[in-house]
């Protein structure tokens, strides 16, 4: 991608990629030495503010270091500053932000995607050598085909969340973004493996061991146990590769096109590729948001103006509550925290959460089925390509919708990389791998090929 | 839309929500809203409702994972110190969270 060109007379500033820039060196040495390294502003930083994207916490300054940070500084990488996102987590294309959009560096007047956009942003621009977002429905891989980088979203249990500020816990993994997919998986590398302080990393033998990984012991949790960055050799002949149709036919034709492409390419080096079918799919979107939603009207209740966040003044506690919570949130927080409460009250929550777990539930059988006669599945990662900014914020169904490929994959607590395949109109396009639970080495074996 | 305690299962018309509506559910969630929100929610939950309904065509689906126990031993282990604790709040007294009075 020419980032550098498109960034002609368009100062890195401009692009507000960051809600505040500040230094911290790593050790000495580690695998990441003299590497930079962006990281999303919902990620605890002991000592330098972590907003959310979000006016109430705008002056939060976490008193530890969430556990992957840790770890970055631990395997010699320097923290260049804290990036942008939308609000909380809570958009595709970081518009929602409290601190303002982030600009896109292949086209400025179009969005980075979200939620991740400030992460995507300053690896496109060379702001950063890395970055991590954080991916509950897409939000590592959207910014990531819209900027034309390398996001790598990992199974569930596989990165610790600890010192992630929770928006749906139940979806949402810390995963890497870089320019190449080594880079990315040597960054996975660094942030993988269990962590006594989220009890989400156990992996445990009584869940079947990892399908994914299956040379790892069932009592090892796979990330002790594998190099991903070695997995990164382009090496996919004889490799089966799933095509959903259902994930095919919603995109855009000319994301479908370099789509395809980039499929014949992968035939011409020695892959497979099958139709597979995931009826399931098209029900994914809404038992996502049903699902998101109602964590997220739980989670967001510790803004309450008392221990943290924006003060609520005056009048008993449900008036200072809900006063502070009127001031410090947005619009895209708000609607989403109204609905979850909706979505979870009495006399709605069978109709709706109820059957937005069945349907997790039917995703994830869907995918176990086609596991069994692909390694990987392929999709484009967006629809559509990156819209213009203000294009399509008064539409909040109409951003959901442009999530349909991503969610799947946070629903079935599968890892899945977005991968650069190719430009169409100019603008770049990404291409999803899906792998089985802990299949992380395949997924970036595919994607190591396509950049290629 | 009408969320109440006692439940509503009979409207089962999601695409029809008014600004009340909206009102009543923010005030269970403890949001303050303008009439300018109310307004512009109510319309686009119509929405957002009308497309969830569709989830009502998706079978039950058995999910019954193994679940294991993941407690760890209840062991003393350092936490924050109170000065760490209270120093993201907008008030404090006396090594206490200072709130609002209750009612």
């Amino acid at each position: 991608m020419s980032a550098d060109d498109a960034r002609d007379g368009d100062s890195t500033d401009d692009l507000n990629a960051f809600v505040t820039r500040e230094t911290v060196e790593g050790d000495a040495d580690g695998p990441l030495a003299g590497k930079t390294v962006a990281v999303k502003d919902n990620i605890s930083t002991e000592g330098i503010r972590t907003t959310c994207g979000s006016a109430m916490l705008a002056e939060y300054v976490p008193p530890y270091d969430a556990t992957v940070v840790e770890r970055l500084r631990e395997a010699g990488a320097t923290l260049v500053g804290k990036a942008n996102m939308d609000e909380f987590g809570m958009g595709g294309t970081t518009e929602t932000s409290a601190f303002g959009p982030t600009k896109n560096p292949v086209d400025p007047e179009r969005v980075p995607g979200g939620s991740s956009g400030g992460s995507a942003a300053a690896v496109a621009a060379g702001e950063a050598d890395l970055a991590l977002g954080s991916d509950t429905g897409g939000s590592v891989r959207n910014p990531a085909a819209f900027c034309g980088v390398v996001g790598i979203k990992p199974t569930y249990g596989l990165v610790s969340r600890y010192g992630l500020v929770a928006y749906a816990n139940s979806l949402e993994q810390i995963g890497p973004l870089a320019n190449t997919v080594e880079d990315a998986a040597t960054l996975l590398d660094a942030i993988a493996g269990p962590d006594e302080h989220d009890a989400t990393t156990r992996y445990d033998a009584a869940e079947g061991g990892a399908p994914g990984a299956t040379d790892v012991p069932d009592d090892v949790h796979p990330a002790d146990a594998t190099e991903y960055a070695a997995a990164a050799d382009g090496d996919v002949d004889g490799m089966t590769v799933g095509v959903p149709t259902e994930l095919v036919e919603g995109a855009d034709d000319e994301v479908v096109a370099v789509f395809e492409d980039a499929l014949a390419d992968l035939e011409a080096r020695g892959v497979e590729t099958v139709e597979v079918s995931l009826p399931s799919v098209e029900h994914a979107v809404q038992a996502y948001y049903v699902i998101a939603m109602s964590e997220a009207s739980s989670n967001l209740a510790r803004f309450d103006g008392v221990r943290y966040g924006v003060d609520g003044g005056e009048g008993n506690w449900n008036e200072s509550f809900a006063a502070a919570r009127e001031e410090g949130f947005g619009d895209e927080v708000k609607r989403r925290i109204l609905l979850g409460t909706y979505a979870l009250s009495a006399g709605y929550h069978d109709k709706y959460y109820e059957k937005a777990q069945d349907a997790r539930a039917w995703v994830k059988r869907d995918f176990d089925e086609a596991f069994a006669e692909a390694d990987v599945l392929a999709t484009p990662t967006m629809p559509v390509l990156p819209p213009k900014r203000g294009e399509s914020l008064d539409d909040p169904l109409s951003l959901y919708l442009m999530d349909a490929n991503t969610v799947p994959v946070n629903l079935a607590n599968l890892p899945a990389i977005s991968v650069p395949a190719g430009e169409a109109e100019g603008l770049p396009v990404g291409m999803q791998f899906v792998g089985p639970a802990f299949g992380e080495e395949a997924i970036i074996r595919a994607g190591s090929a396509v950049e290629e | 839309m009408t969320a109440t305690d006692e439940g509503a299962e009979s409207e089962a018309d999601a695409g029809v929500v008014d600004p009340d509506e909206v009102r009543h559910v923010a005030d269970l969630a403890r949001v303050d809203l303008d009439d300018e929100e109310a307004t512009a929610f109510a319309e686009q939950f119509a929405d957002v409702l009308d497309y969830f309904a569709a989830l009502d065509e998706v079978p039950e689906v058995a999910d019954e994972p193994d679940l294991v126990n993941v407690m760890r031993a209840d062991e003393v282990r350092d936490g924050l110190s109170q000065e760490e604790a209270l120093a993201n709040a907008p008030d404090s007294e006396a090594g206490f969270f200072k709130g609002p009075k209750v009612s």
